[in-house]
């Protein structure tokens, strides 16, 4: 039940009113401003979202033996998997990189995307109960989901260094360079990217549950457009601009080539990458805001 | 003075597509949208229709709230009242940003907390302690603004020994407590309360006016209440709102909304007569509140004869129809009920009150056709009348509440 849009009515001011206008603190109208995105009022409840980040992870492990250990399970299997299928059942080519490391590097990187993606997309569905009671600004719920998966990122991205510091030690194959300064922009650009994302597709099904169907496997299908199995090397130059017009590639290609040295880097690609980060993030949250005023009404 | 207003609302408007969300919707979406490019008017908005929730429709699209225009003024406690569906919800939530109007606007001066249920946010698997400070923060508290008041909170809500507790773990009362305390600790300058109290033992409603009393008189801070319990809004509320249909229908002192709202009905007041539809097998077809003369009447003395009466038609194929006739006080509080089986066909019913049974008082009738754990046919329950103390032995105490009947007590006295 959409209705927050349906009329404009132009607004005129009683010229007693206009006197005092000033006064007011606040006016509750049908339609802001496009740009209108209340940030100051996201700032006043910092608080929150950081209580938010807190509830994720007290809520998540709680009544399991393991507890934060997940943390670490998750990423390990999910690379031992994919050593067994892809690399020696598949054989497909990590550019001589040490199996384990180059899976891990991936897969390390791509789950804060997927991640952050998935959670952020059912912000307004999940949370229909508390939106509905209650106002605060409705930004700090994918924030703090932007935030917590990039301290479980943390976590991961350090069991991916322990690994990676053995084969550096061990072997010589991996060769990490300079570009290595570049992760902190590589993962403030992969969680604006994921939350800009997830933010247009939180929007969009509040009206249209269609949508949330396809995020599913289109998360999934993602992946295979996304070099984390593979590297892009190892497609012919006719297909890869196919996988280098997905965003995400070249963050994943960067990580794993500051990392250990192979693979493919390019200024262009990377910038390709922030530009697409930026206008995504730009339209996911003008889109966020608008339908925030009034999607409990179509929920 | 208009520099005092707290809030003001101005033609606020709020408009409901009604039946299910799905096929059609893009295509609405599309022309409204085209509409809108042409900068012409909303297609749906204009056959709107006020929202009359008995009354069969025909549009898909309805005004829950049309053309509302009020004023508070700070330090004022308003209660809203009306009976269901009159938008009395919708009219918060809009105060409370949960939603956007359609149309108009509301102006604010201050602060506003909304507590449209209690206990928003918090979550099972965490504790009393962190729950207070996640619930706290989503009705706009800061984290130092709630750990000077975390003791004050802990000693209202009474669960101090569960503080350590994950939630999932307090009893349904321990839970509201709880969850109150928050709530009441809150500082806005306006605070909007929906119907809240009526959670919770007797004792803790108690003390949840009291506080909510202490906030607006000794704080100062501007209350918006909307509740059914007119005990409640009576003991708080020194203006009220009457709200029908989505407009509003009166506003002042409270005394008179309350009695405006008792004495509205879709129909007068103590007679209603509807014409024999045919597509309803059973009808009530007319309802009339008589005095000793056969004369309709609202108002009685407390020894006047009061005589009901009402037509049914019941020519449909059910087994099992039951008429009952109920008897209401001002807080929709149920007196008592009577039921009688119905007869087929046309059937007239007299029904005699005793008299000097009722104590000066307003009172509201209704009666009921139904067949029991079935189905509820029709309900008609906008009949009211009032009893008018013509010198009764209590007359002297004034409008002191004695209760709602003459009890005759059979005293016996024993001088010792």
């Amino acid at each position: 039940m959409d209705t927050t849009n349906v009329l404009t009515k132009p607004e005129q001011l009683s010229t007693e009113s206009s006197a005092q206008e000033d006064s007011w603190t606040e006016v509750i109208q049908p339609r802001t401003g496009l740009l209108d995105l209340g940030l100051a009022d996201v700032w006043r409840y910092r608080d929150l979202v950081m209580l938010f980040v807190r509830r994720d992870f007290v809520s998540t492990y709680k009544q399991t033996i393991l507890g934060p250990i997940w943390f670490f399970i998750q990423p390990l299997l999910t690379t031992l998997t994919y050593v067994v299928i892809f690399g020696n059942i598949a054989q497909l080519s990590t550019d001589g990189m040490p199996q384990l490391l180059f899976y891990m590097g991936g897969i390390t990187i791509w789950n804060y995307f997927a991640q952050t993606l998935t959670s952020t997309s059912t912000v307004f569905t999940a949370n229909a109960h508390i939106f509905g009671k209650v106002y605060f600004p409705r930004l700090t719920m994918p924030l703090s989901i932007v935030l917590s998966n990039l301290v479980r990122f943390g976590i991961q991205f350090a069991l991916f260094l322990m690994f990676w510091v053995y084969f550096l030690v061990t072997t010589e194959v991996v060769r990490p360079n300079a570009f290595i300064l570049l992760t902190p922009l590589l993962v403030v650009l992969m969680g604006l990217l994921s939350l800009g994302l997830g933010m247009i597709f939180s929007s969009l099904t509040t009206k249209y549950r269609d949508l949330a169907m396809l995020l599913t496997f289109g998360v999934q299908l993602l992946m295979y457009a996304t070099p984390v199995i593979y590297p892009l090397s190892s497609l012919s130059p006719k297909y890869q601009w196919l996988i280098i017009a997905n965003p995400v590639s070249s963050i994943v290609e960067t990580f794993r080539y500051a990392f250990l040295g192979a693979g493919t880097f390019s200024w262009g690609m990377l910038g390709y990458s922030a530009l697409m980060t930026l206008l995504i993030l730009m339209v996911g949250t003008i889109v966020f805001n608008k339908v925030q005023k009034s999607f409990t009404d179509t929920v | 003075m208009s520099s005092s207003l707290a809030i003001q609302v101005e033609e606020l408007g709020k408009l409901y597509r009604l039946g299910e969300i799905g096929t059609g919707t893009l295509s609405h979406d599309l022309s409204r949208w085209w509409a809108r490019v042409r900068g012409r008017e909303d297609p749906f908005a204009t056959v709107g229709e006020a929202n009359d929730r008995t009354q069969k429709g025909q549009s898909d699209y309805v005004w829950s709230l049309k053309d509302v225009n009020f004023e508070v003024k700070q330090g004022e406690v308003l209660g809203i009242i009306g009976r269901n569906g009159a938008g009395k919800s919708t009219l918060l939530k809009i105060l409370s940003k949960v939603t956007a109007p359609t149309t108009g606007r509301v102006k604010v001066k201050g602060r506003i907390a909304s507590l449209l249920e209690v206990g928003t946010g918090f979550h099972p698997e965490l504790t009393g302690r962190e729950n207070i400070f996640l619930n706290g923060a989503i009705l706009g508290m800061s984290k130092a603004e709630i750990r000077s008041k975390f003791d004050e909170i802990v000693d209202f809500s009474g669960v101090e020994r569960y503080i350590d507790t994950p939630v999932k773990r307090y009893s349904s009362g321990m839970y509201v407590r709880l969850a109150f305390a928050v709530a009441a600790f809150l500082e806005p300058e306006i605070l909007i309360v929906d119907e809240v109290l009526a959670v919770g033992d007797a004792e803790f409603q108690k003390k949840c006016i009291g506080r909510m009393k202490d906030v607006s008189i000794n704080d100062g801070r501007t209350v918006l209440f909307v509740s059914h319990n007119m005990g409640a809004v009576s003991q708080l509320c020194t203006r009220g709102l009457l709200m029908k249909f989505g407009s509003v229908l009166a506003s002042g002192p409270l005394d008179e909304v309350m009695n405006r709202y008792l004495r509205e009905g879709t129909i007068s007041s103590s007679e209603y007569h509807t014409l024999d539809d045919q597509a309803k097998p059973v009808q009530i077809l007319d309802f009339t509140i008589e005095d000793a003369n056969n004369e309709i009447s609202s108002s009685f003395g407390h020894e006047d004869q009061i005589i009901v009466g009402f037509r049914i038609k019941d020519i449909s194929n059910d087994i099992g129809v039951i008429c009952s006739l109920g008897l209401q006080d001002i807080h929709e509080r149920k007196i008592f009920t009577e039921q009688i089986d119905l007869g087929k066909g046309y059937t007239s019913h007299m029904v005699q009150l005793p008299v000097g049974l009722l104590r000066p008082n307003s009172f509201r009738l209704s009666v009921a056709i139904h067949i029991p754990n079935v189905k509820v046919i029709e309900i008609l329950d906008s009949m009211s009348f009032e009893i008018v103390d013509r010198g009764s032995e209590f007359s002297i105490y004034g409008n002191t509440d004695n209760g709602f009947l003459f009890s005759r007590l059979g005293w016996k006295i024993t001088n010792e």
